[in-house]
C-alpha cells in the first residue's frame, strides 16, 4: 500500500530529470524528497500527482496502477509551492471546490469545510479573499483544498518555499502535528535539509534524476551511504583522507592512538559553539566545539594538537581529488 | 497578489485609481508647476479638438432639431430597418468572434508551436488594412460571379455578398483581434498555477475553464466584447463594399447616415447620436462595473 513508483524515467529533451527511479512510500507516512535543485525531486512528485506523464515506468497508488489515471482522477491532494489560490473565490469556496466538483450536498460541504477551516485556523476568514491573507495563511487555506477531498495521498512541492523563515518554521511545526494526527500518506518535496529531518519519518535524497539513498533521517544522517548524502544532510570535514562531520571529531593535546597531528590555525566563535580551523597533514579540517569544550582544552591558534574520528563516527573515504570542504559561513 | 494584478491591459484603457503622487515627485512638484499646466492644457486642447467638440456638435444639432425631428427619424421604418441590420450583423459577429477570440487567445497564452509569431502577426493585420480593401478582399473572394468560391456557393443556394453573411464577414474580419488582445496578457500574467490545481482536485478541462478560466478573465473579455461590439456597430467602409446598402434590406445605421448625409437629407444626426450614445453607455457601463471588482 501507499505509493510505489518503479522504473520510472523522464526526459525534457535532452534534459534527463529521472532516471530509472523505484521508490517505495509507506502508508500513513510522511516522506520527504530532499535534494538539489533540478535533481529531480519536483519531477517526481509531479508524476505521482499525474500532472506529468514518465516516459516509462509505472506509478502504483493504494495497489491501483495509476500510471495512466489522468491527475483529476488519482484523488491526490496537491499543493504547490505559490498556493495556486483560486484568486476569484472566497477562502471557503477555495476550500470547498474539490466537494463542488464532486457534487457533495450542499450542507456536508458546509460542514467539511468548517471543520477543515477550523483545522488549518482560518475559521474566522471564510469570507474573505486570497489576496486578504498572508502568505501562510494561503498556504494553510492550499492544503485544507487538499484534504477537503480525502485524499489518498497528499502531495506537497516545497510547500513552504515562498514563506519567511519564521512563518516556515511555524508552519513546519503544524504540518508535523497535523499528520500526527490525521495520518494521511504525505510526500513533500523540499530541498531544505532541515526542514526534511525535522518533519519526516523518512527522507529520499535525490540527486541527478536518481535516489542517493533512503531512509529515517537518523539512519541517512548517521550512515550515509555515500558523500555526497553526507555532506547534504550535514556539515562534513575531510580527516586524514576521511570524511567526517566537524562535530565527530576528538581533539587531543598530547599524541594518541590514531590520531594524526596537526596545528591550530585560527578559532571562530558564533553563539554557543567554536569552529576551530586546523591544518593536519596534507588536509585542512574543521572541528566543530563547544565553548566549554574549547576553554578546558586550551587551544589557540599556533597550538598542537592531535585529532582523531570519535568513537562510532560515521566516516566515508574521502573522493579521489583533494577538493576543500569550505566551512559554511 | 492582489487581485488586479492580472489587468494591465485594461487598467490602461479605463479610468485608474485616482492618481497618486509618488513622494519621489514631491520635490519636482513646485519646479514644473507651469509645465504641469501647460501639459494639461495641451491634452485637454487635443481630445477637445479630435474628440469632444465634434461629438458635442452632434448633440446640438440633434437638440436644435428638435424632439419631433429625432422621433421621426430614428421611427421611420427604413431606420428601423436599418438598427435592426445592424443589431444582427453586430451580435452575431461579437458571439463569433467572442468564441474565436478565446480559443485563440488559450492557444497563444499556452502553447508553443511552430508558426506561432506569424499567426500572430497575421491577427493584427485585420485593424491595420483599411476595412474597404476588406471588403474588396471578401468580394474577390466571395462573389457571386467571379469570386473563388462565390459561383459554388451561390449555386448552393448560399449568398454571401451583397447578404448578411458577407457582412458579417466583414465586421468579424475588422474587430478580429480585439478579443484576443485583451485576454492573452492577462492569460499569460495568470499562467497556469490555479488550472493544474482545479484538475489535482478533479476538475475535468471543461469545468476548469468554466470554473478557473473564464472567471480569472472575464473582466478582459468583458472590455474586448465591448470593443469588439462597439466596432462592429461602427463599421463602414468593409460593410459597405459588401453589402451593396439596399434601403431596408442590407442597410445598416451607419450606412443610413451615410447615405442621408450625403443626399442632404434629414435624420442623419439624429441616428448618428443614437449611435454614439450607444457606444458611450458600453464604455462607461464597463469602466462602472471594473472598481467594484477591484474592491473586492
Amino acid at each position: 500500500m501507499g505509493i510505489e513508483v518503479r522504473a520510472v524515467t523522464k526526459r525534457f529533451g535532452e534534459f534527463t530529470a529521472l532516471s530509472d527511479v523505484d521508490l517505495s512510500v509507506p502508508s500513513g507516512e510522511l516522506t520527504a524528497l530532499l535534494g538539489p535543485s533540478g535533481g529531480g525531486k519536483s519531477t517526481l512528485l509531479r508524476i505521482i500527482g499525474g500532472l506529468e506523464d514518465p516516459d516509462s515506468g509505472s506509478v502504483e497508488i493504494d495497489g491501483v496502477d495509476a500510471t495512466r489515471v489522468p491527475a483529476q482522477r488519482r484523488n491526490v491532494g496537491f499543493v504547490f509551492q505559490h498556493y495556486a489560490a483560486f484568486k476569484h473565490l472566497t477562502v471557503f469556496r477555495n476550500v470547498a471546490f474539490g466537494l463542488e466538483i464532486r457534487r457533495r450536498p450542499k450542507d456536508e460541504i458546509r460542514r467539511t469545510v468548517g471543520e477543515l477551516l477550523e483545522l488549518v485556523h482560518l475559521e474566522q476568514f471564510a469570507d474573505r479573499l486570497p489576496s486578504q491573507l498572508s502568505g501562510g495563511q494561503r498556504q494553510r487555506m492550499a492544503l485544507a483544498r487538499a484534504l477537503a477531498t480525502q485524499p489518498r495521498v497528499l502531495l506537497l512541492d516545497e510547500p513552504f518555499g515562498a514563506l519567511d523563515a519564521q512563518v516556515r518554521k511555524e508552519l513546519r511545526d503544524w504540518l508535523r502535528r497535523l499528520h500526527d494526527e490525521m495520518h494521511v500518506t504525505t510526500l513533500f518535496v523540499t530541498h531544505d535539509r532541515e526542514e526534511a529531518l525535522e518533519v519526516s519519518d523518512r527522507l529520499v535524497v535525490i540527486n541527478s534524476g536518481r535516489i542517493e539513498q533512503v531512509g529515517s533521517p537518523t539512519e541517512l544522517y548517521d550512515k550515509p551511504s555515500n558523500d555526497f548524502v553526507m555532506s547534504f544532510l550535514g556539515p562534513v570535514t575531510r580527516l586524514d583522507g576521511r570524511l567526517v562531520r566537524p562535530h565527530d571529531i576528538d581533539i587531543f593535546t598530547e599524541p594518541a592512538d590514531g590520531a594524526v597531528r596537526g596545528t591550530v590555525l585560527r578559532l571562530q566563535r558564533i553563539g554557543f559553539e567554536v569552529r576551530a580551523e586546523l591544518e593536519a597533514g596534507a588536509s585542512r579540517p574543521w572541528v566543530q566545539l563547544t565553548r566549554g569544550q574549547a576553554e578546558s582544552l586550551r587551544i589557540a591558534a599556533g597550538t598542537t594538537v592531535w585529532l582523531r574520528a570519535a568513537a562510532g563516527a560515521s566516516t566515508l573515504d574521502a573522493p579521489a581529488q583533494e577538493e576543500p570542504v569550505p566551512v559554511p559561513a | 497578489m492582489c487581485c488586479s494584478a492580472g489587468w494591465p491591459a485594461v487598467v490602461s484603457l479605463l479610468p485608474g485609481p485616482p492618481a497618486v503622487d509618488a513622494p519621489a515627485a514631491r520635490p519636482r512638484r513646485g519646479r514644473s508647476r507651469a509645465g504641469r499646466w501647460l501639459l494639461r492644457g495641451v491634452a485637454v486642447l487635443y481630445i477637445g479638438i479630435l474628440v469632444a467638440v465634434p461629438l458635442a456638435l452632434v448633440f446640438q444639432r440633434t437638440i436644435a432639431d428638435g424632439a419631433d425631428a429625432f422621433w421621426d427619424a430614428i421611427s421611420a421604418p427604413d431606420a428601423v430597418h436599418a438598427f435592426t441590420v445592424t443589431a444582427e450583423i453586430a451580435l452575431v459577429a461579437v458571439a463569433i468572434n467572442t468564441v474565436f477570440g478565446l480559443g485563440v487567445a488559450l492557444l497563444l497564452a499556452r502553447y508553443r508551436f511552430a508558426g506561432r509569431r506569424l499567426f500572430n502577426v497575421l491577427l493584427d493585420i485585420p485593424v491595420s488594412v483599411s476595412p474597404i480593401v476588406v471588403g474588396l478582399a471578401l468580394v474577390l473572394v466571395y462573389g457571386p460571379t467571379q469570386g473563388w468560391f462565390g459561383p459554388s456557393l451561390s449555386n448552393a443556394g448560399v449568398q454571401v455578398i451583397f447578404a448578411l453573411p458577407g457582412m458579417v464577414l466583414a465586421t468579424c474580419f475588422v474587430s478580429l483581434p480585439l478579443v484576443v488582445r485583451e485576454l492573452v496578457p492577462v492569460l499569460q500574467e495568470e499562467g497556469l498555477d490555479q488550472e493544474v490545481a482545479a484538475r489535482s482536485l478533479g476538475a475535468n478541462s471543461w469545468q476548469r475553464f468554466v470554473r478557473i478560466t473564464l472567471p480569472t478573465i472575464r473582466w478582459a473579455l468583458a472590455y474586448g466584447v465591448v470593443l469588439s461590439l462597439a466596432r462592429a456597430i461602427g463599421e463602414y467602409g468593409a460593410v459597405r463594399v459588401v453589402s451593396g446598402d439596399v434601403i431596408g434590406q442590407t442597410q445598416t445605421a451607419t450606412l443610413r447616415v451615410g447615405d442621408l448625409a450625403e443626399q442632404g437629407e434629414p435624420g442623419d444626426y439624429q441616428i448618428a447620436l443614437v449611435l454614439v450614445l450607444f457606444a458611450i453607455l458600453c464604455i462607461v457601463g464597463i469602466s462602472l462595473l471594473r472598481p467594484k471588482e477591484k474592491k473586492s
